[in-house]
């Protein structure tokens, strides 16, 4: 029960994007299209959930016993990176057309502080490895859900009328600004 | 001392490990390419406009290597960059005469001062969607709306708009990709040889009197310009005129006896 309540509250209460304000610059770099939001969300999904999966053990069976806590940014770091690396490698076989729609944003995972942030936040709650996994997998379901809801939004105000002044970010920006206030309402679902 | 010698080695070992998986994970999934490839995109024009058919021109040299394309499919190239093409895939003998280059051209010439419209028109500025409301503003229902949709979608920002709302093409710039002619919900935009300087500048299949009312410049189907020709290239059917241009000398005849000045001719 309480992995699900984790999982819910990472999803939609804690939303990264909208409630933490992590990761927001792939967040309107790529949700211009729903295609390439919904393929970048799935490689965020992964990396989460297979990042928080690693960090924790890394921290619990190598840092934490040689009392080198203080070495988990760069720790942290060096797995994400990897992964990233990883998935890149990995899309350039499998689906090249998803590998050239998310150009520059697919490396740009490794710094995406919304993963950084979810590993540092799993030591900081202090959860178990299937918490952690729990926690990771949501994260990411909700940063997918955040960067899909936009990318259509975002679809359908290409035939929109808008104001001059307010076209392309503008307008993007105060959309993103609503979902937040939006996301808001599910704050009372889970107190954690 | 020891803290540090303990954080180099874990450090070191994590990278030589994560180093070490992803070696192996790009041999497993290592993706060739063949150096050829990146020859042949190299000359293509690289304008990726799609009119070969393939997204771009990367995907339209891999599918020149494996032979499932002839480089004169590009509406682009230049005759030295399909010798160049022809000598690395090692077609030989296959290297055929270049495809005669087409241009865009409109087949309206009724803008806002010279037709009626229906109603007015304030909606998003888009041909597409102007045309879902009763067909657009414009009393022609053949007529060219004017919204530049055209000039949106134009890959070599060949097309511009006039002060009279009427898509304005760049003879130079314009490549043939026929990208106007698909995205065009009035058909109005059609390719034609580049060679060939006469054009039917009207697309109105209505009787003569009807096309009168809507448009000043519009083809009523007289049939003076069928028998000024003298290689008889034009063709009168459903009240309107066409130009076969296997025949067409670009003489210009059909142009001046036009009464009115429906076929457009370009210099």
């Amino acid at each position: 029960m309480e992995l699900f309540l984790i999982f819910i509250g990472a999803v939609l209460v804690n939303n990264f994007v909208f409630a933490r304000f992590l990761g927001i610059c792939p967040y309107l770099g790529v949700s211009r299209k729903s295609e390439t939001a919904l393929g970048m969300g799935m490689a965020v999904i992964f990396v989460m959930t297979l990042a928080s999966l690693v960090t924790n053990c890394i921290y619990t069976y190598i840092l934490v016993p040689l009392n080198l806590i203080f070495l988990k940014y760069v720790a942290f770091i060096l797995v994400i990176a990897s992964l990233v690396q990883f998935v890149e490698t990995f899309l350039k076989k499998v689906s090249p057309a998803l590998y050239q729609a998310l150009g520059i944003y697919l490396p740009l995972i490794t710094t995406n502080c919304a993963i950084l942030g979810l590993a540092l936040l799993n030591v900081i709650k202090g959860y178990a490895l299937l918490k952690s996994l729990a926690f990771g997998l949501g994260a990411g379901i909700g940063f997918t859900l955040a960067l899909v809801i936009m990318a259509e939004i975002r679809e359908r105000l290409e035939f929109a009328d808008i104001p001059e002044p307010l076209k392309g970010f503008p307008i993007t920006l105060i959309i993103a600004g609503l979902l937040a206030i939006a996301f808001m309402g599910f704050s009372g679902l889970v107190k954690m | 001392m020891n803290t540090i010698i303990l954080s180099l080695l874990t450090l070191g070992s994590l990278g030589l490990i994560f180093g070490l998986v992803l070696a192996y994970a790009s041999k497993k999934f290592a993706v060739q390419i063949y150096p050829r490839i990146e020859k042949v995109a190299g000359l293509l024009p690289g304008a990726n406009c799609g009119a070969c058919g393939f997204p771009n021109c990367q995907a339209a040299a891999a599918a020149l290597i494996e032979g499932k394309t002839e480089a004169d499919s590009c509406v682009l190239i230049e005759e030295e960059a399909l010798r160049d093409i022809t000598k690395i895939i090692g077609q030989k003998g296959r290297l055929r005469r270049l495809k005669e280059k087409k241009v865009a051209r409109l087949i309206c010439q009724g803008g806002k001062d010279q037709t009626e419209e229906k109603y007015i028109y304030q909606g998003v500025k888009d041909c597409r969607v102007a045309d879902l409301l009763f067909g657009g503003e414009k009393a022609c229902p053949y007529g060219c709306l004017g919204l530049g949709t055209c000039v949106q979608e134009c890959p070599f920002g060949a097309i511009t708009l006039d002060e009279n709302n009427l898509p304005v093409i760049d003879e130079d710039k314009c490549t043939g990709c026929g990208k106007c002619v698909q995205v065009c919900p009035k058909e109005v935009l059609t390719l034609i040889p580049k060679s060939k300087k006469v054009w039917v500048a009207c697309g109105s299949r209505a009787k003569g009197a009807q096309v009168k009312k809507v448009c000043q410049v519009g083809c009523i189907g007289c049939g003076l310009c069928v028998k000024a020709c003298k290689v008889s290239a034009i063709i009168l059917e459903n009240n309107l005129v066409r130009i076969d241009y296997q025949k067409c000398t670009n003489c210009g005849d059909c142009v001046e006896v036009c009464p009115t000045k429906a076929i457009a001719i370009c210099l």
